[in-house]
């Protein structure tokens, strides 16, 4: 997006939030492991399209380009993925409920 | 319990952002979910993952501005850092992780700025998590065409007789901008020194506080 033309910049700051700093700690021990590297994740971002700059946030972006890498690489299954999603909505409507902490 | 912050805000005085508080959403039952699968599977625990996130809150500008007060007092380490900044900082004891990290030193003629225009490339392990607006379309989009303008808007007006150089940071690339110590500091100590070394001085969106 180098060059393009964009607004004046937003320079507040938020606290990251429990589940950022998560998602932050999956990036670094996935890379670590030796799933993805940062090119397999930049690639994932770019495959989302422009739309996703625009709709998602930041964290949320990456989660989803950490998901498209582990289920490339074999360590879960897109069925795996969905099975434990229905679990955790079950458990509650926040995040701490759903996390269990 | 939704809890109602708005009003509120944290102990570091940003406000809290509004995912703390609404509903569960999707993507946040995923990354619960690829949490919990790569723990069943063995991939990782919730300590390590308790532990990387103490050791990524731990970080912070704090530990550029010591690298950059060191190269201000030690002419030697500061020819270290210019000729390989992963390395000169990690004699200093920094984990700065395996990948390549380049200094680019201000002067009287040339300021440097940094940006990662793909995404959000940071010197973290100096620097800590890169701020919100680093991150920004607004920021990626605009700093490589406009630096002046930018930079303005940090409040930073910088002679026409300046060159300003960008360096667009990649995946295995990043930078941190050595500013120029400032004027009056010849008697300031090392830990004095540090303590001038902002945040943004680094990013080259500012420059050092001045002494006194």
């Amino acid at each position: 997006m180098g060059g393009q033309p964009a607004g004046a910049l937003d320079l507040s700051q938020h606290d990251f939030a429990l589940w950022e700093k998560r998602v932050d700690a999956l990036m670094i021990i996935g890379s670590a492991r030796g799933h993805f590297t940062v090119d397999g994740l930049r690639r994932a971002l770019e495959d989302m399209g422009e739309d996703a700059f625009e709709t998602m946030t930041y964290y949320e972006r990456w989660i989803a380009a950490i998901n498209q890498n582990l289920v490339e690489a074999g360590v879960y299954t897109l069925e795996e993925l969905g099975l434990r999603m229905a679990e955790i909505q079950a458990r509650g409507d926040t995040y701490g409920e759903a996390a269990n902490g | 319990m939704p809890h109602d912050h708005h009003d509120h805000l944290s102990p570091s005085g940003h406000p809290f952002r509004a995912d703390d508080d609404v509903p569960l959403s999707y993507w946040q039952c995923m990354e619960i979910a690829i949490r919990e699968l790569l723990i069943d599977k063995g991939e990782t625990t919730a300590a390590e993952i308790a532990s990387q996130i103490d050791a990524m809150d731990s970080r912070s500008p704090a530990n550029g501005a010591a690298v950059v007060a060191r190269a201000w007092v030690d002419p030697r380490f500061r020819a270290q850092l210019l000729e390989n900044a992963a390395d000169a900082t990690r004699e200093m004891g920094f984990d700065i992780g395996p990948l390549n990290l380049i200094a680019v030193e201000n002067t009287a003629d040339v300021h440097n700025v940094i940006v990662c225009t793909l995404c959000s490339c940071y010197p973290r392990n100096l620097l800590g998590l890169p701020p919100d607006w680093y991150k920004s379309r607004a920021y990626r989009s605009r700093v490589v065409k406009s630096p002046r303008a930018v930079l303005r808007e940090f409040g930073l007006d910088l002679p026409e007789t300046t060159t300003v150089r960008v360096h667009d940071s990649t995946a295995d690339m990043r930078y941190i901008v050595l500013p120029a110590r400032p004027a009056g500091t010849e008697r300031l100590s090392e830990s004095e020194l540090a303590a001038l070394v902002t945040r943004d001085s680094m990013i080259g969106t500012g420059i050092p506080l001045s002494a006194g």
